[in-house]
């Protein structure tokens, strides 16, 4: 009985504790962030969670520190990402080829990104220490400028972004070598046969055809660089001041230092418009080149 | 979503190997060095932090701000001892585990059936409201959930830590395992049902059983992902169940920061994840591009 039963709804018996999960977990807790996003709920403040309409989105957007984290959010994607992508590519470029050792090389890159983001923070956070760290050691040795890194307000985004840089490189490397391999191969045997130059081939042929795993990469890592929190959290905490202070530290800020629930869900929900209109323009982009 | 040919395209070369690299070996000896530079620059690069994390966890409180720094010294164990000896890091070890091993285990008892529905019913829509969590910053479920967990006396224990470590690696399985799922010919399928085996019994003993790859890189990445995760742990894991990513950002919350010490907790926290990673390296690399190559 029990076996019939399974037999003709399995198509709704299987997802259904996926599915329950999907409402308790993640349905719930947006239509509930909506909710708060709209009442003045403040632990700090002692004010209940009474409806206040749009008033929280009012003062969102009149927060300077607000307006400047989603400009930070940006400078530290787009400074990420293209390094990413532009650097991953040409090495696997450069890479893809059978050498001695390639296994093994291709393990080492994939430490950075297994690898525990709070502990690499605590890592580099020591390599870039202004004093004591070995990378200003080094930069003194060749009597170059010691920037403050992640001290300095100016540089503190670009320092973060090199960590990221260092973590998610790699990822970019091993989807583009994995794309390189499943290129058809008589393509290649028809420029050579045609006399084309390796520079021609590289830019009319490799790289078009390439194109479509490059953007799927590089949307990955753009939906991960915009919510980047546990290297800047740990490493900084957004300062000097406000100066690598991210939408993602902005919002926890605002909801676990400050408990003001009805603020903090009213960023998050520009937060979470915000990751999805990146991405959804991403996947149009996308579709267009593909064309 | 990642389809058949996307997976066989990331599981064996294609035959153009062979091709370039006979185009390749017209040039070999400009073109060898210069390939073992670029090896050795990236290499390089992306083995520093690790080795520099390693060294620096051996140095004594003086050898570890001496400049320059020594490559070679007598090394001290002393940073492990007090890790483990006066911050407890041993039940953070544990706590992490029991967490990562909890919500990996859920993962998949929530993740493959579902998996396997998404594969053979077509159901998109199920596969994107689960996805979501994906694109979804994790914080826009902290605040409420934190909310609930707080009302129901859920803060810092295992339960609320695996359920929100599941919303990292519970979509993870699905994704990996829909593509592999797609891949098992139907007609096995149908056969063993004409046979008079019951759907149960055909996912028991023919689905999961030739899926092992899949489910192995899906179970290594929701584990890793739950080891690793901090910002769900900050906010849920205070104390009883803190698990090494809290611990570890606890270090520095000491006026002098006792560099060793946070050297040598990096170690203990990162070597697991590095060794399991290294073991099972083709499969994770698999799973962490499943998806980006199209066939």
């Amino acid at each position: 009985m029990m076996r019939n039963f399974l037999d003709r709804h399995v198509r709704w018996v299987f997802p259904l504790p996926a599915l329950c999960f999907v409402l308790v977990m993640m349905a719930f807790p947006l239509l509930y962030t909506g909710w708060i996003s709209l009442t003045g709920w403040s632990l700090s403040a002692g004010t209940p969670a009474d409806f206040i309409g749009l008033k929280n989105y009012l003062a969102l957007f009149q927060d300077e520190r607000f307006r400047l984290s989603v400009i930070r959010t940006f400078y530290f994607t787009v400074l990420a990402m293209a390094v990413e992508v532009v650097a991953g590519v040409a090495i696997a470029l450069l890479l893809d080829r059978d050498y001695p050792g390639k296994r093994v090389v291709n393990a080492i890159m994939l430490l950075p990104m297994m690898a525990t983001p709070v502990a690499i923070a605590m890592v580099w956070l020591f390599m870039y220490e202004p004093s004591a760290g070995v990378v200003n050691y080094v930069l003194r040795r060749l009597h170059s400028p010691t920037p403050l890194w992640i001290a300095g307000p100016n540089s503190a985004i670009p320092a973060l972004a090199l960590v990221d840089i260092w973590e998610w490189t790699p990822m970019i490397i091993l989807i583009a070598l994995a794309g390189l391999s499943g290129l058809p191969g008589e393509v290649f045997e028809a420029a050579e046969v045609d006399g084309a130059s390796r520079w021609r081939v590289l830019w009319q042929v490799t790289l078009p055809m390439l194109m479509p795993t490059i953007t799927i990469a590089a949307l990955l890592r753009l939906i991960d660089a915009l919510k980047t929190f546990d290297i800047i959290y740990a490493m900084t905490g957004g300062g000097p001041g406000y100066a690598s202070e991210t939408l993602n530290i902005y919002t926890y800020q605002q909801a676990f230092s400050y408990f003001s629930f009805g603020f903090a869900s009213a960023a998050l929900v520009a937060f979470f418009a915000l990751v999805l209109g990146m991405s959804l323009i991403m996947t149009t982009t996308r579709k267009v080149v593909e064309l | 979503m990642a389809t058949q040919t996307q997976s066989d395209a990331l599981l064996r070369p294609a035959p153009r190997v062979a091709v370039k690299s006979r185009s390749v070996g017209k040039r070999a000896g400009v073109a060898g060095v210069g390939h073992l530079v670029v090896v050795l620059v990236v290499v390089g690069f992306f083995m520093l932090p690790f080795v520099w994390m390693v060294l620096s966890s051996f140095k004594s409180a003086l050898q570890i701000i001496e400049l320059p720094p020594r490559l070679f010294f007598a090394p001290t164990l002393q940073n492990y001892v007090n890790v483990f000896a006066t911050q407890n890091f041993a039940q953070y070890f544990w706590n992490s585990l029991v967490i990562g091993a909890g919500s990996t285990a859920l993962g998949l008892v929530l993740g493959l059936p579902a998996a396997y529905s998404i594969a053979r019913y077509k159901q998109h829509g199920l596969a994107l409201a689960i996805l979501m969590a994906r694109i979804v910053p994790g914080i826009t479920f902290l605040i409420p959930l934190f909310i609930l967990f707080r009302t129901l006396g859920l803060v810092d224990t295992y339960l609320s830590l695996i359920l929100t470590h599941l919303l990292v690696g519970m979509p993870f399985i699905v994704w990996v395992m829909v593509p592999f799922f797609e891949a098992i010919p139907l007609s096995l399928e149908e056969a063993a049902r004409v046979d008079g085996a019951s759907m149960l019994q055909v996912v028991l003993r023919i689905v999961l059983p030739i899926s092992g790859p899949g489910i192995v890189t899906g179970a290594i990445l929701a584990f890793v992902f739950s080891w690793n995760n901090f910002m769900f742990s900050i906010v849920l894991a205070t104390n009883r169940t803190k698990t090494l990513p809290v611990a570890v950002y606890n270090f520095i919350s000491y006026a002098q920061i006792d560099w060793g010490g946070l050297m040598a907790a990096a170690v203990v926290i990162t070597l697991p994840v590095l060794i399991l990673a290294l073991l099972t390296q083709r499969y994770v690399v698999k799973g962490l591009t499943a998806g980006a190559v199209k066939g």
